[in-house]
């Protein structure tokens, strides 16, 4: 060992301990697509030295030396025919196999557990529906499926776990989802891996696996207080949502308990389901999303709304499986129009484990202006810009 | 002629260039900057682009330096995002683009169909304005600031999240594309319009139709990029608001629009360097391609095709599952055609009679390397692998095996092949086959590692890492180190050889092609006497009863010559 | 197509002295004579009818690459209108149908002139050329003019992209009594008012980018007027007009077709 340069013996320790030609399996997903990837690989082996053989030895067979004049042969159409069919009959498995698989990972379970994701410039910030919020960090139970669903602040960030086989772009103004589910407990490598910026290679975090009971405990531990669904609640009030949302008989928009999941016609007659990203739409660019028999009157809250405060709304009409929450909220006090660009509880407290104001505050009516007076469209607007917030760009 | 090449030169002490030829013709630099022969302007090209390719080469250089540590080390981040971002828009719309195309194809086009000139020489003289002006554009936008957006330019971060150059560089390549345009429809008009008679399209040397294919895919396809530039720089300028969330806009909209000319350039890359395969692979294995009509075919069908594909660089970026289902299967079918040509390449060899001149072993590291990129374009291609491995090194390490490893090797086989014709001049042999070899150890060294960088999971663009990753980075510098020497050799004794090598002759190579018939260096007009096509391509029993009708009448003539003077006398071949 | 040129080249040294080519052979060898042949015939053609049909085919495969250029905003328009309709109708009432058809007009008529314009050039009628140029050239000025005092009137009405842009049209209707009075529009929701920036967008966009190869046509047809008079166009060489022709009427196309998708979107 004194012979070696200690410089060659650190790349030696370096290459033998650390060298992997293949990221870890950890998620259910990964082994299979893992198998793809090597029948691919095995293909193209398999051609490659088809080919390299080929070209080998008829380099030495045909050599000038060995065979100095050349016969003249015009090509066959048998050949033709074979080695179009061969590689299009492979590519076309591969093709097959691929779209299972890709479908399989971008079509989450039912029952899968959703994790919120919002990227942006340079961090990664992942809301837990418990209200458990981490940056460049993910800790996740192994053996549950865990839906992700990822949105961006600003620019395309893209969300990759090798060790799971998964990555999806995080795009502003539209959710995008990509589910897995771990097998293995430990750490692994989280990047964003589309170019986003002077620090998109510092965009990077641990995804920690966790058996199920540590992960119970794990959440025990982190929680601020208020889940994502109780910080939802305070906004859906202080946004005098429940002015029009309050499943009263004369109510002038939809109730929205249980409305998540179901199937609705829009007014120009268009099916949907309600999932997180019309939900999103809705809240954002109500006039194109009404629902058929309501009038088109519901104010956009872009501008007057973080992502994360889309979140919190959208975990929060999620869960909503009664009215009684929304009942509740009528009579909360109107919180400061602060909170509504801060819709992260991990900034201040919440005010209670139910998420009710203190009682001293006067129950405040619901608004029944129409919707001209609502603040941000009240005076005319000289430009297109909200009064808050900078020009196209929605609030941190 | 001896048994180990097939390279037959003029007897040194008696041969001579030309007196008159295309490089004599005319002096002084306005001859040069003002001229309109296709010759000329090829050479102005090869000049540009090669000096290009060393300042992308010289980032590219940066680059692997900067990776050699995981650390962002040598430059802050802010820099090395722009030094990637400017290797990439210098080595793809100043290199690669017009490579093959603007020297080669500008040169031996209208040769290899019989006719003096394109269809458009002034058009042609101008592209090269366009192209000189967008590089020395894209030039001034590097120094005065870079500009760090990626070579893609993904919005919403070129258009609002960036403080750089990127309207100087995004007008540069706006430019550079109408350069483009201008010579991608030269040679339409050309090989439609000016074959010589006989020259009928199934006659057409491979090498036109790989042009031909290319040019079309020019053409069609720029105007797109130009008009998202245009967009891009619009939003920034004006904020009008087309990829802005906030203001209704889609910003994938610009991905489409992007990559709806960015794939159909790669092809546009790729295509001529396959041309420059089939001839050469043809003339040292002396035997008319294998499947002519096929190889033809494909050339088309990939540029056809190369139109449909452009979602598979949008797999992963929320866009409708059916859609990546359809851009997935005709990915598919889009790679057949590659195949296709790859076993008609290697097919050429069978009862060939095969040597190893420096052009050859190019084309065989094309073989080879372009095979390994293509095949890992399938990877790419199936969507499920493609989830883990887009956005990794697998990416980068893909298209640098097609681009550098295939169009980059048959660029320097073409430039071998064609540097007699060219220059009337041999390069020196055995020097150029050692720059060969060490270009394809040096180039597998680099890039072979970094596919195993991206199944890691390594992402782009990333100027500092995990430090498990840096064995392979160091491997890949390695590399790059070695590929660097390997692409100055040629500069140096290309160089060397305008003065000290070889005289060429008028086919050192016993080459079909019709530009083979003429002196090296060519005529400015090409031919005195306009050609007649009687024979189809790749004839090489029609060249044999050519060299062999030359050598009775010469024998004939030495014969008269014997004597009335007793001494022989060199007679010229004529084509 | 003319083959009969007034004058010849060949025996004679020609007055196109400028062109390196013809330079070039001027010094090659007596063994090579040099056939007679047009003027205007490049050397490196075979004939005047290979020089114009190569002429022609690049003009169309030009246009082809315009059509192209067009198309990425045209599927841009597709898109976003599909998308945001409503908000395109509120934004297209705001455009004068009056001007636009106008403008139609004026760019039909000048399609006809020009090509009148190539009838006479093929006829060798060197006046009447000179006269069809000129009215396609002012009527092409008319049409900028046109189109400047409804860029003028955008401006003023807050209408144009970016920093100064104004929802106040489409939030309240009223505000813009004459337009009111023709469409009486509803005032639209803020989200969807926000989407007409992007209709306004596309229409500076699109006719902004019709306006440029306008410019640059004017420019072109100002050279050939002047060309003209000295007779270039009228000596059996009509491939430079008719060519131009070709341009012109795709200037004009792609005008029909913006007018339609512009000015006319919920009209049925």
């Amino acid at each position: 060992m004194n012979h070696i340069s200690p410089v060659i013996y650190e790349f030696l320790v370096k290459w033998l301990t650390n060298f992997r030609l293949f990221p870890p399996e950890a998620s259910k997903i990964a082994p299979q697509m893992d198998a793809l990837f090597f029948f691919i690989l095995l293909v193209s082996l398999v051609g490659l030295t088809a080919v390299v053989l080929l070209v080998a030895s008829f380099s030495i067979l045909y050599n000038r030396q060995r065979h100095p004049v050349a016969v003249q042969v015009e090509g066959s159409t048998l050949l033709e025919a074979t080695w179009t069919i061969i590689p299009l009959g492979l590519f076309l498995m591969m093709f097959v196999w691929g779209a299972l698989i890709y479908f399989r990972v971008y079509t989450p379970p039912p029952n899968a557990m959703n994790i919120y994701v919002v990227g942006k410039q340079w961090m990664w910030k992942a809301e837990h529906p418990g209200g458990q919020h981490e940056i460049n960090a993910l800790h996740v139970p192994a053996g549950r499926p865990v839906q992700l669903t990822l949105i961006s602040e600003d620019v395309f960030h893209s969300l990759s776990i090798p060790a799971f086989r998964i990555k999806r772009e995080a795009i502003p103004g539209r959710y995008t989802t990509v589910w897995f589910e771990a097998t293995t407990p430990g750490t692994y490598h989280l990047f964003c891996s589309q170019y986003c910026g002077t620090n998109h290679s510092q965009m990077t975090g641990d995804v920690v696996v966790m058996t199920p009971e540590d992960y119970r405990q794990w959440l025990a531990g982190s929680t601020s207080g208020a889940s994502l669904a109780q910080n939802g609640e305070r906004l859906f009030a202080s946004l005098s949502c429940n002015a029009c949302h309050n499943a009263r008989p004369d109510a002038r928009g939809p109730s929205l308990a249980n409305v998540y999941g179901s199937r609705l016609t829009l007014t120009n007659g268009q099916f949907i389901t309600v999932d997180e990203a019309y939900l999103r739409q809705a809240i954002l660019n109500p006039s194109q999303h009404v629902i058929q028999g309501y009038a088109p009157i519901m104010p956009t809250y872009q501008g007057e709304v973080s992502e994360e405060g889309v979140i919190a709304l959208v975990e929060f009409i999620r869960q909503l499986d009664s009215d009684y929450r929304i009942q509740q909220t009528l009579n909360t006090t109107e919180l400061p129009p602060e909170n509504a660009g801060e819709g992260n509880a991990a900034a201040q407290p919440a005010p209670s484990a139910k998420g009710r104001a203190p009682r001293n505050s006067t129950p405040r009516p619901p608004v029944s202006q129409p919707k001209a007076s609502r603040p941000g469209t009240a005076t005319p607007p000289e430009t297109a810009t909200p009064g808050r917030g900078s020009e196209g760009k929605v609030k941190p | 002629m001896s048994n180990s090449t097939i390279v037959s030169l003029p007897d040194q002490s008696t041969a001579r260039i030309p007196k008159r030829n295309y490089l004599n013709q005319e002096n002084g630099l306005l001859s040069w900057l003002l001229t309109s022969d296709h010759k000329r302007i090829g050479i102005l090209y090869l000049i540009s682009i090669t000096f290009f390719f060393f300042i992308g080469g010289a980032l590219a250089g940066l680059i692997r330096l900067e990776l050699l540590t995981p650390q962002s080390d040598l430059m802050v981040a802010d820099t090395y995002n722009k030094v990637f971002t400017m290797h990439g828009v210098i080595m793809i719309f100043f290199f690669l683009v017009p490579s093959v195309p603007a020297t080669l194809g500008n040169f031996f086009l209208p040769m290899m169909i019989g006719a003096k000139d394109l269809a458009l020489p002034r058009i042609n003289l101008f592209s090269w304005y366009l192209y000189m002006a967008g590089g020395l554009l894209a030039l001034y936008a590097m120094i005065t600031g870079g500009v760090d957006t990626g070579w893609t330019f993904t919005t919403p971060l070129s258009t609002h999240y960036v403080n750089t150059n990127v309207i100087t560089t995004g007008l540069a390549i706006f430019i550079a594309g109408f350069s483009s345009i201008f010579t991608g429809l030269n040679f339409i008009v050309t090989i439609h319009k000016m074959r010589a008679p006989g020259m009928t399209w199934f006659r057409l040397p491979l090498f036109v139709w790989a042009n031909y294919a290319a040019s079309i895919l020019m053409v069609l396809g720029t105007p797109v990029l130009a008009i998202a530039l245009v967009l891009v720089a619009l939003e920034r300028i004006a904020g009008i608001g087309v990829f802005d969330p906030a203001k209704g806009g889609d910003p994938l909209l610009f991905q489409h629009l992007f990559w709806f000319y960015s794939h159909p350039a790669v092809y546009i890359m790729i295509l001529p360097g396959m041309g420059v395969i089939s001839e050469v692979i043809s003339t040292f294995s002396r035997k008319r391609v294998f499947g002519y009509t096929a190889v033809a075919f494909s050339s088309v069908a990939i540029a056809v095709f190369g139109f449909f594909v452009w979602a598979h660089h949008m797999f992963i970026m929320g866009i409708s599952n059916y859609t990546v289902l359809v851009f997935s299967l005709l990915t598919m079918l889009v790679a057949v055609p590659s195949a296709i040509k790859i076993f008609n390449w290697t097919f050429t060899l069978y009862k060939g009679s095969i040597t190893f001149e420096t052009p050859m072993l190019y084309a065989f590291g094309f073989i080879g390397l372009f095979t390994i990129g293509g095949m890992t374009g399938v990877f790419l291609g199936t969507a499920g692998t493609d989830i883990h491995l887009t956005e990794t090194y697998f990416i980068v390490a893909h298209f640098h095996f097609v681009m550098v490893g295939g169009m980059l090797m048959a660029f320097l086989s073409g430039i071998h092949f064609w540097w007699p014709k060219i220059t009337g001049r041999m390069y020196p042999e055995k020097l150029s086959q050692l720059a060969a070899v060490i270009t394809f150890v040096g180039f597998n060294f680099t890039f072979f590692p970094q596919f195993i960088l991206g199944t890691l999971g390594m992402p782009r663009r990333f100027a500092s890492y995990p430090p498990e990753f840096q064995i392979l980075n160091v491997f890949s510098t390695a590399g790059a180190t070695i590929l660097g020497v390997g692409y100055l050799l040629p500069v140096l004794y290309l160089t060397w050889s305008l003065k000290y090598g070889a005289i060429a002759g008028n086919n050192p190579w016993q080459a079909t092609g019709l530009e083979w018939q003429t002196q090296s260096p060519p005529l400015t007009e090409n031919f005195t006497v306009m050609p007649v096509m009687y024979h189809e391509a790749y004839d090489y029993e029609w060249l044999e009863r050519q060299n062999q009708a030359s050598r009775n009448l010469a024998s004939q003539d030495q014969a008269k010559q014997g004597q009335a003077l007793g001494k022989e006398k060199e007679v010229p071949r004529v084509g | 197509m003319s083959d009969s040129p007034a004058t010849t080249h060949g025996a004679q040294e020609s007055a196109n002295a400028a062109d390196p080519a013809n330079s070039a052979n001027a010094a090659a060898p007596a063994d090579s004579a040099h056939p007679e042949h047009p003027p205007y015939l490049l050397h490196h053609f075979e004939s005047a009818g290979q020089q114009a049909d190569a002429a022609g085919f690049a003009m169309w495969l030009f246009l082809l690459t315009e059509v192209m250029f067009f198309s990425g905003l045209f599927t841009a328009y597709l898109i976003y209108r599909n998308w945001y309709y409503t908000a395109f109708v509120a934004g297209s009432h705001q455009l004068s149908v009056v001007l636009g058809a106008t403008n139609t007009v004026v760019l039909i008529i000048s399609s006809f002139t020009m090509a009148m314009a190539v009838w006479c050039s093929r006829t060798g009628r060197r006046r009447e050329l000179t006269l069809c140029l000129t009215l396609t050239f002012l009527l092409g000025l008319g049409f900028l003019g046109v189109k400047s005092v409804e860029y003028r009137e955008k401006f003023e009405n807050h209408h144009v992209p970016g920093r100064h842009y104004s929802l106040q049209s489409f939030l309240y209707p009223q505000s813009d009594p004459k337009i009111f009075a023709e469409y009486h529009d509803r005032p639209l929701p803020l989200d969807e008012a926000r989407h007409t920036e992007v209709y306004f967008s596309l229409y500076f966009l699109m006719t902004g980018m019709h306006a440029a190869h306008m410019v640059i046509g004017l420019g072109i047809l100002g050279f050939m007027i002047l060309r003209a008079r000295a007779g270039a166009y009228t000596a059996g060489h009509a491939t430079f007009v008719e060519n131009f022709g070709l341009y012109w009427h795709f200037i004009d196309i792609v005008w029909i077709y913006l007018f339609a998708l512009l000015y006319l979107i919920s009209r049925h």
